[in-house]
């Protein structure tokens, strides 16, 4: 497709006024810049590369076990997943869409100029990759060697490895998770144009909303755990070591009060890029919006609640495990609501399957199995015989990779002409998508398998029985890989060979695609008014309302 | 009965059939929860593709009763998983009366097994079948995970503490045992086997392995020279200490009113912290002996402890 023509279209003058991308071209203009669309690309730039470092890892990680005698050494092996986990939770999940596709889209969805404080918003890309820095300082050094949640007291008397400049890394990272959350909330808050009331406001936005409070208020406490923990490895003060009077659950429950939230910073984004992308291909207005909102802050205030789910075998009380157990099944509704409104937004849609449609529906099916996993991972006697197998490492995969890279990439197609002012090459990202998809069942389905036939996570080794399963697993993260370097490669050709995209190719409601493509720096001539929701298509007559109220025939 | 289940682990103790049960509902209600998804998805990508003529008139404009509905429906099949697990659960981490009692302690990277009549075993488990066995667990240094695949049980070893798990198995044969939590470089080989035999086989076994002292005897042993039986002993006169004969799972009320029942962890805690608590009535003297005895030496106090009598419910 996307060589729709519109017929009453009004076309937006080409400006006189040059696009953010050209405004100037000087690297200072670029390293000083106070724009939110650059700094966006910025981090683009910093979250791709540790996706590419953590994708590395994992494919030594996979590389070794597709033989039980391994390849690796086994120091190597458990540093390799430590920093695995570290760098793709840290340095790219967490920060992936909210800091490139937030960053670059919630000011231009909203109708504002800019994020509410622009220098803040600089000062964390300098963060994020300061702690960037100590990550690969770690890493190169020789790494941790605690898995990525520096379980105590291994971490902090036992492990020999860079556990101190890992936990510095995570800590410092904290700070820029903090800033752009805070910079999130009150932009939202405080800059939305005339006419955007909150019933209005994109579930993209919504969701960038709900994520930053919860970001705000759980990573202070990652904070204080990392503190705590460099004090005990550095002073020896007892604070988790039994033998020096302290608590090793202590920990867990700090830990876990961050990471469980962590979690939903994870999805809580990708879901509102799904909903952006599902109306917009299936030319209808999606299902429920009122209760798509409901659900994201529900998951949002709930996701504290729930953080000793990952403890029901670590010695808490029977009690406690029961009460954590009830929790979890209430943050599940939420989810399925959503599942079910995105499925149902569906029904009388006009639907064409183009590759951020592709990577939407993929999103939808990984995230309801990893859904349901979830649910029997909730389920406590389940819980007792999964916890610390690969059923774990299936699960959770679904959700934060499955899920949430195929949002990204999603995202990352259907905002592409916006952000560079080019097309993407339809077919070959269609065939990414499915490629996706393909291989990542391929690499994650049979972990479930030997999870439950009791393979533990992080074994550098395994009985040779479990061979296949994990043959199965590697030969998909192969094809994974291809899947994921794709669009690197005709993304790039695209910038500079694709034809020109005009401001609004997929004749989408949201006021993004109301301002050239790509965007001036200032964002919009004069200040959008808003006059209706996000998603005003039509599918009975195949016509769309822009949320300035323009009508428009497809 | 499940053995004809492909892909399905060993089924080989009670505990392991009541969890087969609820794990192979979970899956039937997760199939069809993905069936109905899959399957609408399916239904409207192929009626409503764009291509595709059908009336896209009145759409659906009150979602609420929809909403509603299914905030019910998956909650009400969401509590039912719930109480059926929190059951299970329960009933999993409160060990009924044992016919066995096998102590267990974890280091970095094996797992060593003491059994009361003092034979030691590395790696290896070896118990009748058809009995209640309970494991009283200990960590020397890191969190390890005790897992029987076969069984379905695992429970974290967590060091500063006791934990106790049981089970009862059904089929003699060996059985992997596994660490399932991470603890440092050797963890993928901190493993092991159960043992399953019969009880004569079993007491043969026992017999085989030529100890001459109980665990108990041992205990009474280290009792004696770390000067416990100066104070705790019999003809004692010189300090006023309780004394420890039938102690084992009676309520024990502490000097600020709380009571708590002297199980295993109880003694751990008793010898190793006597400073964070007092027994109701008696002077605070009693020394503190943590650094001097290993987890090991601690285990074979408890045991000795335990031989001078008291309620069989600390076990549970
Ligand atoms: C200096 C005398 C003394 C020595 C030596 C001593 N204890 Fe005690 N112990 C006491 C006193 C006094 C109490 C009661 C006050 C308290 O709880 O601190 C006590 C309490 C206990 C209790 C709790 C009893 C109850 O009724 O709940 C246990 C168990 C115990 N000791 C075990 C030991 C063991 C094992 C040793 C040797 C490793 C030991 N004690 C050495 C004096 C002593
Ligand atoms: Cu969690
Ligand atoms: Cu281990």
């Amino acid at each position: 497709m996307s060589t729709t023509t519109f017929d009453d279209t009004p076309r937006i003058e080409p400006t006189a006024r040059p696009s953010y991308l050209t405004e100037e071209n000087t690297v200072a203009s670029w390293l000083f810049t106070r724009d939110h669309k650059r700094i966006a690309l910025l981090f683009f730039a910093s979250i791709t590369f540790f996706f590419f470092v953590g994708g590395g890892a994992a494919a030594l990680i996979r590389m070794n076990l597709a033989t039980p005698e391994g390849l690796l050494q086994p120091s190597l092996y458990n540093r390799m997943f430590t920093m695995h986990g570290i760098i793709m939770v840290w340095f790219f999940l967490i920060p992936s869409i909210p800091t490139t596709f937030g960053n670059f889209f919630v000011p231009l969805m909203i109708g504002a100029r800019d994020l509410a404080f622009p220098r803040v918003n600089l000062l964390s890309w300098y963060v994020f990759n300061l702690s960037g820095l100590v990550v690969l300082y770690a890493l190169i050094m020789g790494a941790a060697d605690t898995g990525w949640t520096f379980y105590t007291p291994l971490s902090t008397v036992y492990a020999n490895g860079y556990v101190f400049a890992a936990a510095m890394a995570v800590f410092i990272n904290g700070f820029s998770s903090i800033m752009t959350a805070l910079n999130f909330i009150v932009t939202i808050h405080r800059l939305r144009a005339p006419g955007m009331t909150w019933m209005r406001l994109p579930l993209f936005v919504w969701a960038i909303y709900a994520v930053s409070v919860v970001m705000l208020t759980a990573t202070p406490v990652l904070a204080m755990d990392t503190f705590l923990l460099a004090v005990e490895r550095f002073i020896g003060i007892g604070l988790f070591d039994p033998r020096h009077g302290g608590d090793p659950l202590l920990w867990q429950h700090m830990f876990w009060f961050y990471s469980h939230p962590a979690v939903y910073i994870m999805i809580l984004p990708a879901m509102g890029v799904v909903s952006e992308i599902i109306p917009c291909y299936a030319r209808r207005p999606i299902f429920g919006y009122a209760g798509m909102t409901i659900a994201l802050m529900a998951i949002a205030i709930l996701s504290f609640f729930v953080w000793a789910h990952h403890m029901f075998v670590a010695g808490i009380s029977i009690y406690a495990g029961v009460a954590f157990s009830l929790l979890t099944f209430f943050v599940a509704v939420p989810s399925a609501i959503k599942v079910f409104n995105w499925t149902v937004s569906l029904h009388k849609g006009r639907i064409t399957f183009d590759a951020p449609m592709l990577y939407a529906l993929g999103f939808v099916l990984l995230f309801t199995l990893g859904g349901v996993t979830g649910l029997m991972l909730a389920t406590l006697a389940v819980d007792v015989s999964v916890h610390g197998t690969y059923f774990v490492i299936a699960h959770f995969h679904y959700i934060m990779v499955g899920a949430t890279v195929s949002a990204f990439f999603g995202a990352l197609h259907y905002w592409w002409p916006k952000m560079t002012g080019r097309l993407y090459p339809e077919m070959w990202a269609r065939f990414a998508a499915i490629l996706t998809y393909v291989g990542f069942n391929l690499t994650f389905f049979p972990q479930f398998v030997l999870g439950y036939l009791g393979m533990p996570r992080r074994s550098y080794t395994y009985p040779a029985e479990w061979q296949i399963w994990n043959v199965l697993s590697s030969a998909g993260a192969s094809i994974l890989a291809v899947a994921y370097l794709l669009p690197l490669l005709y993304l790039g050709w695209s910038i500079f060979r694709e034809r020109k995209a005009d401001a609004n190719p997929w004749a989408a409601t949201g006021l993004e695609w109301t301002t050239p493509s790509p965007p001036p720096t200032h964002n919009f001539e004069r200040t959008p008014r808003v006059s209706r929701g996000p998603y005003n298509y039509d599918p009975e007559n195949d016509r769309f309302i822009t949320q300035e109220g323009t009508p428009h025939a497809r | 009965m499940y053995h004809w289940i492909p892909f399905w682990p060993d089924t080989a103790a009670v505990n392991a059939v009541v969890v087969n049960n609820l794990y192979i509902a979970e899956l039937g209600l997760s199939g069809l929860i993905m069936v109905t998804v899959v399957a609408m998805m399916l239904t409207f990508c192929i009626r409503y593709r764009k291509a595709a003529s059908n009336s896209r008139a009145d759409l659906e404009t009150k979602t609420w009763r929809f909403e509603i509905l299914w905030t019910v429906a998956t909650l009400g099949a969401f509590l039912i998983l719930f109480v059926w697990g929190a059951q299970v659960y329960i009933w999993l981490y409160k060990p009924p009366p044992a016919d066995e009692e096998v102590y267990v302690v974890g280091k970095q990277w094996m797992w060593k097994v003491e059994h009361p009549g003092g034979q030691r075993e590395i790696d290896a488990l070896h118990v009748p079948v058809n009995k209640v066995v309970r494991l009283v667990m200990a960590s020397e240094d890191v969190i390890h995970s005790f897992f029987v695949p076969a069984f379905r049980i695992k429970h974290d070893v967590v060091p500063g503490t006791l934990e106790t798990l049981w089970f009862k198995a059904t089929k003699t044969g060996i059985f992997r045992l596994e660490c399932t939590q991470y603890c440092g470089l050797q963890h993928a080989t901190m493993q092991g086997e159960i043992v399953v035999m019969e009880a004569p086989d079993y007491a043969n076994w026992l017999d085989s392995q030529g100890v001459e002292e109980s665990l108990a005897q041992q205990g009474a042993e280290l009792f004696r020279a770390h000067g416990c039986s100066g104070c705790h002993g019999k003809n004692s006169t010189i300090i006023h200490a309780p004394s420890l004969t039938g102690l084992y799972g009676t309520v024990v009320h502490l000097q600020d009113g709380s009571i708590r029942v002297a199980d295993e962890a109880y003694l751990r805690d008793c010898i190793l912290n006597p400073r964070s608590f007092t027994v109701a009535g008696y002077p605070p003297v009693m020394p503190d002996f943590s650094g001097q005895l290993g987890e090991g030496d601690l285990l074979k106090l408890i045991a000795y402890i335990k031989s001078l009598g008291g309620k069989r419910e600390a076990g549970r």
